[in-house]
């Protein structure tokens, strides 16, 4: 399997092809449509699944694909920057390279399990638009957008990487603005676009500043390079970064670029699914990841990312606390999480980042499935106070929902919760840790569970606040877009057992965590900080690392860690990592301890928020009694603290003044310039017509007159028929034939 | 016994194409000179030319005739009846044919004597190989008249792109 | 009654021939006037396969051919110009076309 990887990408655009072209004219079926599309979804994540249990089988340093399809970019000299001999050339390909590593292999499960789980419940939740309109074309940029998530999970390049960046932008735009009839989806669209496209400078920015200090994109060859080559806190490098990161914050939804997400939920339910969990938002985290070589030789970034996710992390959080669309509360609960995985990234703590991606991703998809799930049924509602006590009517969706409201509530036990608290004792105790980071994390996890168990208890428990006809047509949906509920249910459950934390790790669990550990999977990319400050007690893990205690440094790969090791007169990484394991090791029996009192304390904060929810919201109090008990804090949240009147206020509406200004100098000057001449034009221009017609027309047509008048004669031989002429011919054989005749 | 055959095939070409030229309805027009060709591929057999008489009734009889056919009902099939089907210089133009046609007679009447008292068997001539009208003729033009019968055959070529060309929507 | 010579064909072919004339003169219809050019051309086909009969000598026959064959040309190309010509004006009466008119 692992030799044909290179075709994940590629099945999906079978379906864009198929689709695209074909069903609106010729198939006409939305079974087919719907078919081809999930099918070409499930088809890559068995090559996906194919090649991670080859690679799994592979010795850890060994973890690593490379395929070169073809030349992309091939280019002779460009101009870049070497150290050595100042400004040099150096030639630009960029081959249309995909490698499949452990980190590459988890982001295309995650992207096409979830994908094909959204695919399946879509064709249920589309079934109203006509299989030759809406759907055909819902189910090819469903899969062109699955296409672009998995080239950008899959190149071996930066450059690979934009395209597919740019890819999941475009088909984000197409989606949220599925519904272009209504003006708000138009609007959504636009917006995400634009945001996108504010941190696509960044991060094209970022790309060129790489590829101007390496004189490559490939990542092996940078990281390597620059692991090499460069001091933790080297300028390029963290302007580099900075970039890169401006680009993720605008993928990702962190502040400031976070404003699209939430209104990305104009699009159809599974395309916020799609967009929330599997593909897009998750761009960000990924880029971070697969860079970590760079940002962690730049602590500045490092503490900017954990800052942004931090801050991210509660605003979305509190906003999501006061809002009563149900898609908009997941909306923002998204950029909540997001925020979290970004807090992992900062801290240092990479694979715990894509842990918590992984299992957001799963209960996510499954929380906004089962949104859907409600809003189909209740024919479109969104306003919780016009639901309740729907566990009555939608026994299925209840059930799933309630395991993901759990799940994402860190209660113990589920997925979230492991991930979850990694995270925060990451954010406490990782490289880049420190205490206030992980007093918000706790903040956050508490919010969480009280928006989320808020939700829960609004929808499906207390009275019902429907009107009578939309409770008379209350349903369960049909199996189709319920049995992806279900498996996405089992998987938030089950899916946090794979990066069991180190207190835990006693009893059955320890023997789970020696066979399974996500966080070892991805050592091979992320190196080993997470690692070092983690289970530093443990020599098992430490078994498992290719390099010895004490080299534990960023690294990619053996290959690049041999370039660290190497790198002699290179101390300060190791040198840092050194530091942090020798501070570590002299507390190593502080750490169980320390470990369990801060999960019991997150776990209690996350558990009083559930109490609090259900204090407040679980009584039957009236809709607005929150409202008055907390003031002018509940109306700065409800109005998301103003941030999208602020940017009209600063970006938007400066960029018309702006504009109007130029149409105004525009009219002014340029306008005034232009008519002049063209007056000016004019002016002369007449002189000279009359120039013209009076003397030169008049010679010219005095001449003709002339001639007019004086050829009367021949004019009037000139009949104009064809036949006059013929007789003429006729008449000349005559004279001919009587000269020869007569003469 | 020839004669008699040339008088009645004379008769029935000039006087088909008298009523050719005189018919108010086009295709009778177009009939009548179907019946002229016909019979001047007769007068050619009389003449013991049997590949051009061939020829002269696939193409002209055949080919040609189809192709005014399709023009006429292409063009306007309301109007092949004309009461107006003369043009205003008939009169001049018929009086000068009758006497170019007169004088051109008398011309050769008199002078064609010399040849048609030639009674030469020409079949050695005009069957020089293989004693076969159509293989003489075919030797020639391989032979002597490669070249323009190449030159033809572009020149029909040339013929049809021009006509599909004048006959698209737009010229 | 003389026995059958070139003059016969000689003379019939001139009628044909004069007939032809006072066709193409006559007639108004376009078309008519390129079916009375087609006479023209058989009167001269006459011409010359007689006189390659009597003299005797094959060139004659030979050239009639490429008459025929350029005949059958100038059928198309004529016919199509017709086709243009009742596009372009909505007539096929030649003196209704009289734009070389000075």
């Amino acid at each position: 399997m692992l030799e044909y990887f290179w075709l994940i990408p590629l099945v999906p655009l079978v379906g864009v092809v198929v689709n695209g072209l074909f069903a609106s004219r010729y198939i006409r079926s939305q079974l087919f449509t719907g078919v081809l599309a999930s099918g070409c979804m499930l088809v890559a994540f068995a090559i996906g699944l194919g090649s991670f249990v080859q690679l799994a089988g592979m010795p850890a340093a060994d973890r690593h694909v490379e395929i070169e399809l073809y030349d992309w970019i091939s280019t002779s000299l460009v101009h870049m920057h070497d150290n050595a001999t100042g400004v040099s050339a150096a030639p630009f390909n960029v081959p249309f390279g995909l490698q499949f590593d452990p980190l590459s292999a988890l982001m295309v499960l995650v992207v096409t399990g979830v994908g094909f789980l959204i695919h399946v419940y879509a064709i249920g939740y589309m079934k109203h638009d006509p299989p030759d309109k809406g759907f055909y074309r819902f189910f090819t940029y469903m899969n062109l957008f699955a296409s672009f998530m998995l080239i950008l999970v899959l190149g071996n390049s930066f450059a690979m990487m934009f395209i597919g960046w740019e890819g999941v932008g475009l088909c984000s735009f197409l989606l949220i603005g599925y519904y272009y009839q209504k003006k708000s989806a138009g609007d959504a669209a636009k917006k995400a676009f634009v945001a996108n496209r504010v941190g696509d400078a960044g991060f094209l920015i970022g790309m060129f500043t790489i590829f101007f200090t390496f004189g490559t994109l490939d990542y092996d060859q940078v990281f390597a390079a620059a692991a090499a080559n460069y001091q933790v806190g080297a300028g390029v490098i963290t302007f580099a970064t900075m970039m890169l990161l401006i680009g993720a914050t605008g993928k990702s939804a962190q502040i400031p670029l976070y404003v699209w997400l939430p209104d990305a939920m104009e699009g159809p339910t599974p395309v916020s699914a799609l967009i929330h969990a599997a593909t897009m938002v998750t761009a960000g985290v990924y880029m971070v990841v697969r860079s970590n070589v760079l940002f962690s030789l730049s602590p500045a970034t490092m503490t900017a990312v954990a800052v942004i996710g931090a801050l991210t992390a509660l605003m979305a959080a509190s906003i999501a606390m006061v809002q009563n669309d149900i898609k908009r509360v997941l909306a923002y609960s998204t950029v909540s999480q997001l925020g979290y995985m970004f807090l992992a990234c900062g801290v240092g703590a990479y694979a715990v980042g894509v842990f918590h991606l992984m299992t957001h991703a799963f209960f996510k998809a499954l929380l906004f499935m089962a949104a859907g799930s409600v809003m189909h049924a209740l024919h479109g509602e969104l306003d919780m106070w016009k639901m309740g006590n729907l566990r009555k009517y939608m026994p299925i969706t209840h059930k799933t929902f309630l395991v993901g409201t759990l799940a994402i509530a860190g209660v113990p036990g589920l997925a979230g919760f492991f991930s979850k608290d990694e995270i925060l004792w990451n954010a406490w105790a990782g490289p880049n840790g420190a205490p206030w980071l992980w007093a918000v994390g706790t903040l956050v996890a508490g919010m969480t569970a009280f928006y989320m168990t808020r939700m829960l208890i609004m929808v499906f428990y207390g009275d019902s606040r429907m009107d009578e006809h939309t409770e008379s047509h209350v349903h369960e949906n049909p199996h189709v877009m319920t049995a992806p509920l279900v498996v996405l249910a089992i998987l938030s459950i089950v899916g946090g057992y794979v990066g069991i934390p180190a207190n835990l790790q006693i009893g059955p669990l320890a023997a789970l965590h020696e066979r399974v550990d996500i966080v070892r999977w991805l050592e091979p990319v992320t190196g080993g900080h997470s690692e070092a400050t983690e289970d530093h007690g443990e020599a098992d893990a430490h078994a498992m690392l290719p390099q010895s205690d004490t080299l534990v440094g960023p690294a990619v790969g053996g290959e690049a860690a041999q370039v660290v090791a190497r790198a002699g007169d290179e101390p300060a990484i190791v040198l840092a990592a050194q530091e942090t394991g020798g501070a570590e090791q002299e507390h190593a029996e502080d750490h169980t301890a320390l470990e369990w009192t801060l999960m019991l304390i997150s776990t209690t904060v996350a558990l009083a928020g559930i109490g609090l929810a259900y204090q407040i919201y679980g009584r039957g109090k009236p809709v607005d009694e929150p409202a008055k008990r907390f003031g002018g804090l509940y109306s700065a949240m409800w109005n998301k603290y103003w941030v999208d009147e602020l940017y009209n206020a600063v970006f938007v509406n400066r960029a018309k003044d702006l504009g109007r200004a130029l149409w105004v100098f525009d009219d002014a000057v340029l306008d005034g310039t232009v008519n002049g001449v063209a007056e000016a034009t004019k002016q002369s221009a007449n002189a000279s017509n009359e120039f013209d017609g009076r003397v030169i027309d008049g010679t010219v047509n005095g001449v003709a007159n002339s001639v007019w008048s004086s050829s009367w004669v021949f004019r009037a031989l000139q009949t104009g028929m064809v036949q006059n002429y013929a007789l003429v011919i006729a008449i000349g054989a005559f004279v001919l034939v009587s000269a020869y005749l007569f003469l | 016994m020839e004669i008699y055959a040339f008088y009645a095939i004379a008769a029935v070409v000039l006087s088909s194409a008298v009523l050719m030229v005189t018919s108010r309805n086009l295709v009778h027009s177009i009939v009548y000179m179907v019946i002229s060709f016909v019979a001047v591929g007769g007068l050619f057999i009389l003449l013991e030319a049997e590949f051009v008489a061939a020829v002269q009734i696939l193409v002209y009889a055949g080919g040609i005739v189809v192709l005014f056919l399709f023009v006429v009902m292409l063009v306007n099939v309301t109007e092949t009846y004309q009461v107006e089907f003369l043009h205003r210089q008939w009169l001049p133009a018929a009086v000068l044919s009758l006497i170019l046609a007169t004088q051109i007679g008398f011309l050769v009447w008199g002078n064609a004597g010399d040849l048609s008292a030639d009674p030469s068997a020409s079949a050695s001539v005009l069957r020089a190989v293989d004693g076969g009208n159509t293989e003489t003729l075919g030797m020639m033009l391989y032979t002597d008249y490669l070249l323009p019968f190449e030159v033809a055959s572009v020149l029909l070529l040339v013929a049809m792109i021009g006509a599909i060309y004048l006959s698209k929507k737009r010229v | 009654m003389a026995t059958l010579g070139l003059n016969h064909y000689l003379l019939l072919s001139a009628l044909l021939f004069g007939i032809g004339v006072a066709g193409v003169l006559m007639r108004r219809n376009v078309i008519m006037v390129l079916m009375c050019l087609e006479l023209i051309f058989n009167a001269a086909n006459i011409n010359l396969v007689a006189v390659s009969r009597f003299r005797p000598d094959m060139t004659g026959q030979v050239f009639t051919i490429f008459t025929i064959a350029v005949a059958a040309a100038e059928v198309a190309i004529g016919l199509g110009l017709v086709i243009a010509m009742f596009r372009n004006s909505q007539t096929v009466n030649v003196d209704e076309i009289h734009l070389l008119k000075g």
